[in-house]
């Protein structure tokens, strides 16, 4: 039987996904996949993720080099914002005829 | 003499073109759950699309120069082997996955030629066809050089199956670049295949160069694709295509 490291080390790494749809937007991130190295990655993420003209650009990260909070810290990272609501300009009246504020 | 274009000549044309691209995309849509990695199973995937997509308009304009009323699925479904312009290169059974980039990379560069000459193609249907496939088949010829310097700069068993999955297609590629003489009413319309060589050539040779794989030598060369003579594999590959076709004339779901 294969050892787990022996099948993994095989295996292409492991890549996010980012898409951006339309100029003037921001990436996305819309998934993952496993491609040999960077220009592969983004080959695989034109095939995979942008075949029916979702988007105009595309990175690809290393998802060995992205950095997560743990959902063990949830609380002590995202509980804090919660009784704040002086941090959320709900206070305001919003002067008439002004958009997309 | 009438300023109109021999039809003949030119459904001939345009049927050995779809003839082409839809025995390439049957033969690339067999890797489907088959290729090394999931991802590649849909790049091959993809890639067969595009060339069914070519296929149908290039079918369609043939049946309708043709004028006896066969469409795309006439044509497709309908026809035996003998009756088939293909290349002989597109029917060869896929090999390992060496072999079938060895057959995208020579393919897909013919094609990005050929393409992109018809754009200025008189004849509008054509060209309108050429103009949008280019792009398809650059991307085609990408994949395939990718993967042919990966494969070649890779491991000693890479290189090795890559230099032999090019051993195995390189005497079907002159069929390609074969002259044509279609008779003078199509000129400007048509291309003939053998004006796209030194760019072809060129292409390919530099990649092969980079990856670090011979050009190969063959003691032979395939022919006779455009004149219906098709090696048995073609026959086995349309039995699985036509089958539902010929059992259930007209279905659709």
């Amino acid at each position: 039987m294969n050892q787990p490291n022996d099948s993994g080390s095989r295996d292409w790494p492991l890549w996010e996904v980012f898409v951006r749809a339309r100029r003037g937007l921001t990436h996305q991130h819309v998934g993952s996949l496993h491609a040999p190295d960077a220009a592969m990655a983004l080959r695989n993420a034109r095939d995979v993720y942008t075949r029916r003209g979702e988007g105009v650009s595309i990175w690809v990260v290393p998802s060995a080099a992205i950095v997560a909070s743990s959902p063990d810290e949830k609380d002590p990272f995202f509980d804090p914002a919660q009784d704040k609501v002086y941090r959320h300009p709900t206070f305001y009246s919003v002067p008439e005829g002004a958009k997309h504020l | 003499m009438s300023a109109a274009p021999d039809r003949e000549a030119l459904a001939a044309y345009a049927l050995a073109l779809g003839d082409d691209a839809l025995i390439l995309a049957q033969r690339l849509g067999e890797w489907v759950s088959r290729a090394p990695q999931l991802e590649e199973d849909v790049a091959l995937a993809n890639i067969a699309l595009d060339l069914l997509g070519q296929a149908r308009t290039l079918l369609t304009y043939a049946g309708e120069l043709e004028g006896a009323g066969r469409d795309e699925d006439d044509l497709a479904y309908l026809r035996d082997d003998r009756d088939f312009r293909n290349v002989q290169l597109v029917e060869i059974p896929n090999g390992d996955f060496a072999v079938t980039i060895a057959r995208q990379l020579v393919f897909s560069a013919y094609q990005y030629e050929l393409y992109t000459a018809l754009e200025s193609s008189r004849d509008t249907t054509l060209a309108g066809l050429a103009g949008k496939a280019v792009k398809e088949v650059a991307y085609h010829r990408d994949h395939a050089t990718q993967w042919t310097l990966r494969l070649g700069d890779g491991t000693d068993l890479s290189r090795a199956r890559m230099q032999a999955g090019l051993d195995r297609v390189w005497p079907y590629t002159e069929e390609l670049v074969d002259p044509i003489d279609p008779g003078a009413e199509v000129q400007g319309i048509v291309v003939d295949p053998a004006t796209l060589r030194p760019a072809w050539a060129l292409y390919v040779t530099s990649v092969l160069m980079e990856a670090g794989v011979d050009v190969p030598e063959p003691s032979w060369r395939s022919r006779g694709g455009r004149d219906g003579l098709h090696a048995e594999h073609l026959g086995h590959l349309l039995a699985e295509m036509q089958h539902l076709h010929r059992s259930h004339p007209g279905v659709t779901w």
